[in-house]
């Protein structure tokens, strides 16, 4: 589904990432752990479209299309989706509103008829369940004044509105309490099958308890320095990056 | 410095009023203190203070002539008008300044309301209600920076009265509509129509009432509005009030609003200006009573090389008053904005709550903003705060809704119209929200030259 090759890419004139290789099929849950600084967001922002970010090498390609050519809602509504680490607050724009714009973009790329207010409300319902989120959620602009974790929350909501086909959830385990990490991880989990890949970037193992991967990779210096399965982070968890950090050094020099 | 006038046309027009349509001896010898000030001032220059942003020098070099009494069927009035007329509520019409008993409907007012067209009421035998004793009071026409409104005094040829009496609630919005249309035939090439509408507003003591104030114009059309609105607010009044300047793009507005608020009176006014050259909003009101409430909020859409101007004067003269302003604007291309808000305190006036804000949206690197706040303040006792923000659309946002698949040009004007929404909700006339928001965002999803947002 997703073919990353010797991706580079810079802000300003600092190079982040400097040479990523992964593939991704579907049914897969892939994690990118790593340090800060080491591109973990940066790889969700270039894969989402951020326009502050220069690719200045490689390639990715997205069921068989160059990705990168495409503008932002060109891969939402080919169902690339990012969780964003800092979800952004909108004043004056409703969720329905924004949610029910986006799922009519979605719809109308996959040549399905657009939802009017009525059905829109069945659609979501549902969905609203499954992470706990209440019927007046609907009616507050976007994000404002929301806890951490009801940002969150409300991204991992909006994904599950819009049935992406690649999820790409950019640190969102990062400031959540036990509760929002365990509606946020049912929510994501309710979500895996085997047409839908999901790209979990974090920080931390703790998320991957709920959320069980069947990759890992381990982000450094903005390449991946190393990949195994679900043992890996357990073995991150126990030794730390530091001994990443060691262990590509020595590869380094 | 005065800017020189082209004083004749000026001139023939006064005397021209002076001669038919002068109104009761007192009125017309208020004209003429007011023409000799006019005379006096000149158009305002930039070099006035309260002009500094705005330069008038296009209507100083303009020849206009008082626009003449056009016919206009109800279907050409309703492409004008935003709201109101079809609705059912009491409407009053002004074609070319002309009062026009055919498309106006006061319908039934409840007793104790008068809508009257204010050359009918000069007409009439007298003058029970006292036009005579609010008319001129409360508009200032003597400082050099006033001449447009010591032009209208001199020269209004008609314009509303509206009078509540006490405890009286009207239901019902009044809408005073004003449209300029071209009479193409009746003018020389060089000549273009004015016009001077008078509004006149006296609530009484516990009543409660609406009022719309629409100005439109044909478009294309080079005209001049030049309005005058004095309100008196009685004890314990409340009054809502709307000014939606819908101009044709060609055409200059200006417009003076005078308020006198008497004691726990409550008032908001909602500038809506999406039309117009240049236009020019003037707002002075005086909290001349303990505990009056005064809202001013306004909202301005400017593309092109239109200038919009804003100026607020809040005298907070007694104590336990509150004042809120609000004004947001959002500008394109070379679009000028100005918003200049004044407070003063006087030394009475303890435990006053004034808050004002001004918050500009630049959707180009050419629009621009001149905000200033002026707090002038006499009292040891107050609570009073100001602010002023002038950005772009917030980039981060734009990515977010991007990344949630709206197109580039759909997330401009989500985001567009969110900036302007917190305006639009507190618009208490469910259906001016609503035409608003409407008319908002058909012209936000227009994309393309010229179809952003163009309202005129």
């Amino acid at each position: 589904m997703l073919e990353i090759s010797n991706l580079h890419a810079t802000v300003g004139n600092k190079e982040i990432l400097t040479g990523i290789d992964l593939s991704v099929k579907a049914g897969e849950v892939h994690a990118i752990m790593g340090p800060n600084g080491s591109g973990k967001s940066t790889l969700a922002s270039v894969l989402a479209g951020r326009e502050e970010f220069d690719v200045t090498e490689g390639s990715v390609v997205f069921q068989g299309q160059d990705l990168l050519e495409m503008e932002p809602e060109e891969r939402a509504r080919k169902g690339i989706f990012l969780a964003f680490q800092y979800p952004v607050e909108i004043p004056g724009v409703n969720n329905a509103y924004l949610l029910k714009a986006a799922l009519n973009e979605v719809r109308k790329h996959r040549a399905e008829s657009e939802l009017d207010a009525m059905d829109f409300m069945a659609f979501v319902k549902e969905r609203m369940d499954i992470l706990e989120i209440d019927q007046s959620f609907m009616n507050r602009p976007v994000n404002e004044g929301f806890s951490g974790g009801e940002k969150k929350r409300n991204e991992i909501f909006q994904m599950a509105v819009l049935e992406p086909k690649l999820a790409i959830m950019d640190e969102t385990d990062s400031g959540l309490d036990i509760d929002a990490l365990r509606i946020v991880s049912s929510g994501v989990n309710a979500m895996r099958n085997a047409e839908r890949a999901t790209v979990v970037v974090t920080h931390y193992q703790r998320l991957l308890n709920y959320i069980v991967p069947d990759f890992v990779h381990v982000l450094s210096g903005g390449r991946i320095v190393k990949s195994g399965g679900k043992e890996l982070a357990l073995e991150l968890e126990d030794k730390g990056y530091s001994w990443i950090e060691e262990t590509t050094e020595t590869v380094g020099s | 410095m005065a800017q020189l006038v082209a004083s004749s046309p000026y001139a023939n027009a006064f005397e021209q009023i002076q001669r038919d349509h002068a109104g009761p001896a007192a009125i017309a010898d208020l004209r003429r203190v007011a023409f000799d000030q006019f005379s006096t001032h000149g158009l305002p220059t930039t070099s006035s203070e309260e002009w500094r942003f705005t330069n008038v020098r296009p209507i100083a070099d303009t020849t206009f002539v008082p626009a003449r009494a056009v016919a206009l069927t109800h279907e050409e009035l309703a492409s004008f008008s935003v709201t109101g007329a079809l609705d059912g509520w009491p409407t009053i019409v002004f074609v070319n300044g002309h009062y026009d008993a055919a498309l106006s409907s006061v319908g039934e007012l409840p007793d104790g309301v008068v809508v009257e067209s204010l050359a009918n009421v000069f007409s009439s035998s007298s003058d029970s209600l006292g036009v005579e004793q609010y008319l001129g009071k409360g508009a200032d026409i003597r400082s050099d920076s006033s001449a447009f409104a010591a032009l209208n005094t001199a020269l209004f040829r008609d314009g509303v009265f509206v009078h509540v009496a006490a405890n009286v609630v009207v239901d019902h919005p009044i809408e005073m509509l004003f449209v300029t249309t071209s009479n193409s035939t009746d003018l020389n090439a060089t000549e273009s129509p004015m016009t001077h509408p008078r509004i006149l507003i006296v609530a009484g003591e516990n009543s409660q009432i609406r009022l719309v104030e629409t100005y439109a114009g044909e478009t294309d059309t080079l005209y001049l509005t030049n309005v005058v609105t004095e309100v008196v607010g009685g004890e314990n009044s409340a009054i809502d009030h709307y000014k939606l300047v819908r101009e044709a793009s060609a055409a200059y507005h200006i417009g003076h609003m005078h308020l006198r608020l008497n004691r726990s009176a409550n008032f908001s006014s909602h500038a809506i200006t999406l039309g117009g050259n240049i236009v020019r909003n003037d707002t002075v009101a005086v909290l001349d009573g303990e505990g009056v409430s005064c809202t001013l909020n306004g909202l301005y859409i400017a593309k092109g090389q239109r200038l919009v101007d804003n100026h607020t004067t809040i005298h907070h003269a007694k104590p336990h008053c509150e004042s809120h302003e609000l004004y947001k604007g959002i500008l394109d291309d070379q679009a000028h904005a100005v918003f200049n808000g004044k407070i003063v305190v006087e030394i009475d006036a303890q435990k006053t709550d004034a808050k004002q804000t001004n918050k500009a949206l630049l959707l180009s690197e050419d629009a621009q903003i001149n905000t200033k706040p002026e707090l002038e303040i006499f009292a040891d006792d107050v609570k009073c705060t100001h602010g002023a923000t002038v950005g772009q659309l917030d980039a981060d946002a734009m990515f977010y809704l991007r990344a949630r698949g709206l197109g580039l040009e759909q997330a401009r004007s989500v985001l567009i119209h969110a900036f302007a929404s917190d305006l639009l909700n507190r618009i208490g006339i469910q259906s001016i929200r609503k035409d608003l928001d409407e008319l908002l965002l058909a012209q936000l999803s227009g994309s393309g030259e010229g179809g952003f947002y163009e309202f005129g």
